[in-house]
């Protein structure tokens, strides 16, 4: 077993993060927006609490359109890497479909020195593509602007000379990608939505795989998971080299009924926002039940369910998304506070090798 | 309320006639109804090409947007070589999958011929239903006949989309209640 590469320790258990998509919506409960520039302080501000919390991970998403205010994740993160000294950090997703792989490239190995080696890419495709008009892409080419540069960013990671051609990108002959990261390459994740035909495709790939789990049943995710892990095997590899990532919705409070009622609205009214439909509010009940992916509840719950995700999944690392939708900062402090000092360490009691 | 009715073809009178008339018998019987036409022969809708509804502009943002925000949704349809129009089809291929999750849909279809009479339940259902919309079960069939110029002239189908319009609005009425009390249980 070996996932040093992408810098996981699973002697110390599952990893816990935070992420963000960076999105700017109104508090529903007072339909006040915070303005865009103390939305992205906040984010430095929760990346630093959550370094003081003993949280793993905290990631920055890549959005274009409106009611989004981190366009330019990097610099977010270059920022988040100054503001804090241990915790690592990344992107949640980087679109590489419409960026430069190499431009990427330098910008993440630049974090990652100036974050003392702590910087990682989960690069996705969008789910929205207003990008694709705004950064002059033509989206009938959605499925291969992302399979190339999403290959290319791997050669690059993998080696300080390339030659390489593409349809989307001039040509590179001899070319050295600088700086280089600190340890010579960085942990590049692909994410990967709910079918298993996605996940299949990192597997292929021989990647590490972020799995977003809006909501649903955990068996549903297992699936996709397991397809991933055959797929590794059917490409030669062993999955025991290659860390799984899920993502989801993430609120606690003292019990389950008030974590529901405190994060629904946040939920609904941002999905509506950022998706065009809200959250049907049967389907966020039973997102309560143990056997769900969604991670709203009293800290007791939210443990058993992590174990329960964890026993089923075999991940290395869980990603929450706790500020969705205009969540108010001092729910958000709260929220960190809870994870410190009650979730981290159960998890680490019950996954860790002892 | 908000009800969009959507006549979904951008040929013909017929479908737009009938609809016209859907459109007086709501202003006639239930004015608090904020309703709207959409007939698609009036708009210039793209493509589906798969991204989100939010993700179009101009007129296809338009009309899907007044789709998504309505709570019952009555379609007028012509049913042409056996089927419904492509353009009623791209409208749906344009929304999200559950689209028409807790909203009610009525059916108007306008044919040629009787012949014609289940494809609105074999066709047009199977694709509201996958969708999620609550599907008012009759829907009025009107054929060639039944029209002279640009009216209807059969008394039996001016009743018949009395009936659609009424059981239309008693069902949005009668299902958000019931959400509304079930959502209310909920706690939260």
């Amino acid at each position: 077993m070996n996932m040093e590469k992408y810098r996981i320790n699973q002697n110390e258990g599952l990893e816990f993060g935070l992420y963000t998509l960076g999105d700017h919506l109104p508090n529903p409960l007072t339909g006040e927006r915070i303005s865009a520039e103390q939305r992205i302080n906040e984010m430095v501000e929760a990346a630093k609490l959550a370094e003081q919390a003993g949280i793993h991970f905290f990631s920055v998403g890549e959005s274009h359109q409106e009611y989004f205010t981190t366009q330019a994740h990097t610099v977010v993160l270059a920022a988040i890497a100054q503001a804090t000294e241990k915790i690592k950090i990344g992107s949640s997703s980087t679109i590489i479909s419409t960026s430069d792989p190499v431009r990427v490239y330098e910008d993440f190995a630049t974090i990652d020195l100036l974050s003392n080696g702590r910087a990682e890419i989960i690069a996705g495709r969008a789910s929205r593509v207003g990008l694709f008009e705004l950064l002059g892409y033509d989206l009938r080419n959605y499925e291969e602007l992302f399979e190339e540069k999403f290959e290319l960013l791997l050669q690059i990671n993998e080696n300080e000379v390339v030659n390489w051609n593409g349809e989307f990108r001039a040509p590179l002959r001899n070319a050295k990608v600088l700086p280089r990261p600190k340890d010579g390459s960085l942990p590049i994740w692909r994410a990967v939505g709910g079918t298993p035909a996605s996940a299949i495709k990192a597997g292929i790939q021989g990647v590490p795989m972020a799995l977003a789990m809006l909501g649903g049943p955990v068996s549903h995710f297992k699936l996709s998971i397991d397809a991933y892990r055959e797929s590794l095997i059917q490409a030669g590899r062993d999955p025991l080299d290659f860390p799984v990532a899920t993502t989801g919705f993430f609120y606690t409070a003292e019990t389950t009924q008030q974590a529901l009622r405190e994060y629904y609205p946040h939920i609904n009214e941002g999905m509506k926002y950022t998706n065009g439909r809200g959250f049907a509010k049967q389907l966020f009940a039973q997102g309560a039940d143990k056997r769900s992916v969604m991670l709203v509840g009293s800290p007791a719950e939210i443990i058993e369910k992590i174990l329960y995700q964890h026993e089923q999944f075999g991940h290395q690392r869980y990603m929450a998304q706790l500020e969705f939708g205009g969540v108010p900062f001092d729910k958000v402090m709260k929220n960190i506070e809870i994870i410190g000092n009650e979730i981290l360490p159960a998890i680490k009691k019950y996954t860790a090798k002892k | 309320m908000k009800i969009v009715g959507l006549s979904g073809s951008i040929v013909g009178s017929k479908t737009r006639t009938a609809m016209n008339d859907v459109a007086m018998e709501i202003a006639d019987k239930y004015p608090e109804v904020d309703f709207r036409l959409i007939d698609l022969a009036d708009f210039n809708i793209q493509f589906s090409d798969g991204r989100n509804y939010l993700d179009y502009d101009g007129d296809t943002a338009y009309v899907t947007k007044e789709l998504m925000d309505a709570d019952a949704i009555i379609i007028g349809t012509p049913i042409f070589q056996a089927s419904i129009p492509a353009t009623l089809k791209n409208i749906f291929d344009l929304l999200p999958e559950k689209a028409f999750q807790d909203k009610v849909v009525s059916i108007v279809v306008t044919a040629g011929s009787s012949k014609h009479f289940l494809i609105p339940e074999q066709q047009l259902k199977p694709i509201l239903s996958y969708m999620k919309a609550q599907v008012v079960q009759s829907y009025v069939f009107i054929e060639e006949k039944d029209f002279y110029r640009r009216e209807i002239i059969n008394d039996d189908v001016s009743f018949r989309i009395e009936r659609l319009v009424e059981d239309t609005v008693v069902l949005t009425e009668t299902y958000s209640n019931i959400r509304k009390a079930k959502e209310e249980e909920y706690g939260f």
